[in-house]
């Protein structure tokens, strides 16, 4: 009974937490856009009078597009249509789950990962999941019936391809100097120090691949500046006839891959959850000196470092989303079949050789 | 392109430097003021509270000028209703009771949905009578006659402050009220 709550309390933290944050990106978007645009941002949504800064504005969007008409054109194939954003947003809650959110606690004699789902299999299931997601955007260009929206899901396929082929080879660097598949185990390598005072995160050991990876991260996102397959301003894309909350769905979606890459990156590169120096214990310096704290601080500390690095990697991803313009499609295909792969190859042969010399992984 | 630029990283970090200078200043402003120092954030003018001050030759709402006893200054002369290049002006003259003065408009409708604003009816009054000085710009409605203004609507007006904020407010025809 105890281990049914605890599972379902994991589940619910992780569900909560990426869902909550999926529909705050956009206000953050909003707001972000507008303080680096020297505007304020949308502010008018208020409930009794009070605007808290906008932020009733993510709810007043959700209350319009369930009212709005879902419209559903004629040639449409019914089925297929109706499920093509439930599966996109499907996968990409889905693929949160096996990255954990905080190390492996101890309680009443219980091994508990705070993780939602314990994998040997960890980042490839992430990458699957990832993947996945491209059938609803697919399958949603296809049923619409809409010649737009098939070349939509078409740039779509391509695009997710291109840069799911450079994520998988990228994370193979970490992997190999981690020694492992499991995220969990992945976290706990990063929190190493190397020459007795460099925490051993990815971005240290793999300051190439991380580039890669979150290059490849943003393009799976499918958004500006890799939004070809989307371009609601002029082009159109897979989404052309979807309205009402379906349409809303879709964004969700993008806004939830947001979530999943920014987590997969700080599982990956910026150490998970760990906190610099911070053992089970408290604090060891690299001078010697140490700080004891409660087992529970550790963990709430850690937690939260998992959740303020996550924060950061969005506000990151959002500050390039509005920085650059959209790359070109034929751009988008070389940058990720010319450049992003072929550079991904060279960081695995570089940490195979640097491993090789060094004597193999640290596990 | 210079090789450099061919590699993206550089031209992407310099781009995010910028933007991101701008966030975190901008950001440093926003806390500044929410703490009562007089510094601004954004260059947003929140409309419908604040306004850009207009120029004082900007031409507003049109308003008929009254004399001593409320009485339009107009002398319905028709100078207006013809230089009009829209004929958005229309008069019924009548008699003024007072034997020195020639006539007096009984009715002087401006029909603002045809209206250019191009001021010919300021220029045109040998009576300085109409003039369109009220700052008022706001005047949407939901139907065609509405935006059709009454001599005594017109009469009511105040010309607006010198930093060209309405005096008299917004007014809003019976058919527009909610």
């Amino acid at each position: 009974m105890a281990d049914v709550g605890i599972a379902i309390g994991r589940v619910a933290f992780v569900m909560l937490f990426v869902l909550n944050l999926g529909g705050l990106l956009g206000w953050v978007e909003r707001k972000q856009s507008a303080i680096m645009q020297d505007r304020i941002g949308a502010n008018r949504a208020s409930i009794f009078g009070l605007r808290v800064m906008g932020l009733f504005h993510p709810l007043a969007d959700a209350l319009k597009l369930l009212a709005k008409e879902e419209f559903r054109p004629a040639h449409a194939d019914r089925f297929l249509y109706w499920l093509a954003p439930f599966v996109s947003v499907f996968f990409g809650l889905t693929a949160f789950a096996s990255i954990p959110f905080g190390p492996v606690i101890e309680v009443g004699g219980r091994q508990i990962p705070l993780q939602a789902v314990t994998l040997n299999v960890g980042v490839l299931y992430v990458f699957a999941m990832l993947s996945l997601g491209v059938y609803g955007v697919m399958m949603g260009g296809w049923s619409s019936g809409n010649n737009f929206a098939l070349l939509g899901g078409q740039r779509a396929a391509a695009l997710m391809i291109s840069a799911e082929i450079a994520i998988g080879a990228s994370i193979m660097g970490v992997i190999m100097v981690y020694g492992s598949l499991d995220m969990m185990e992945i976290a706990r390598g990063q929190g190493e120090l190397l020459w007795g005072w460099l925490p051993k995160w990815g971005l240290v050991t793999q300051p190439l691949a991380f580039v890669l990876f979150l290059t490849a991260g943003i393009a799976s996102t499918k958004r500006i500046p890799f939004d070809t397959p989307e371009c609601e301003s002029e082009i159109i894309g897979y989404f052309v006839e979807y309205s009402g909350m379906k349409a809303g769905m879709f964004m969700m979606a993008d806004f939830l891959e947001t979530v999943v890459v920014a987590g997969m990156t700080t599982a990956l590169f910026l150490g998970g959850w760990q906190v610099p120096y911070l053992a089970a214990d408290g604090f060891h310096f690299p001078g010697g000196a140490h700080l004891g704290m409660p087992a529970a601080l550790v963990v709430f500390l850690q937690v939260m470092a998992f959740v303020i690095k996550v924060s950061v990697m969005i506000f990151f991803m959002m500050l390039i989303r509005w920085t650059l313009p959209r790359f070109r499609y034929d751009q988008a295909m070389r940058l990720g079949w010319l450049g992003l792969f072929p550079l991904s190859i060279l960081n695995i042969v570089v940490t195979g050789l640097v491993l090789l010399a060094t004597g193999g992984p640290a596990s | 392109m210079p090789t450099a630029q061919r590699f993206y990283l550089r031209e992407v970090l310099d781009g995010v430097a910028l933007t991101a200078g701008h966030f975190f200043r901008n950001m440093g402003r926003h806390i500044a003021h929410a703490f009562g120092r007089p510094v601004k954030g954004a260059v947003t003018i929140q409309y419908p509270e604040e306004r850009r001050p207009y120029s004082p030759r900007l031409r507003t709402l049109h308003r008929l000028v009254r004399r001593e006893d409320g009485s339009p200054r107009c002398v319905a002369c028709m100078m207006c209703e013809t230089v009009c290049p829209a004929h958005c002006i229309y008069i019924v003259a009548e008699e003024h009771p007072n034997p020195e003065i020639e006539k007096m408009p009984a009715r002087f409708d401006i029909d603002l949905g045809k209206c250019v604003f191009c001021g010919y009816c300021v220029e045109a009054c040998p009576e300085d009578a109409i003039r369109m000085d009220t700052g008022i710009l706001e005047f949407s409605t939901y139907d065609r006659r509405s935006m059709v203004y009454t001599k005594e609507t017109l009469l009511a007006l105040e010309p607006a402050d010198p930093d060209g904020r309405p005096r008299s407010p917004i007014p809003i025809p019976p058919s527009r009220a909610v």
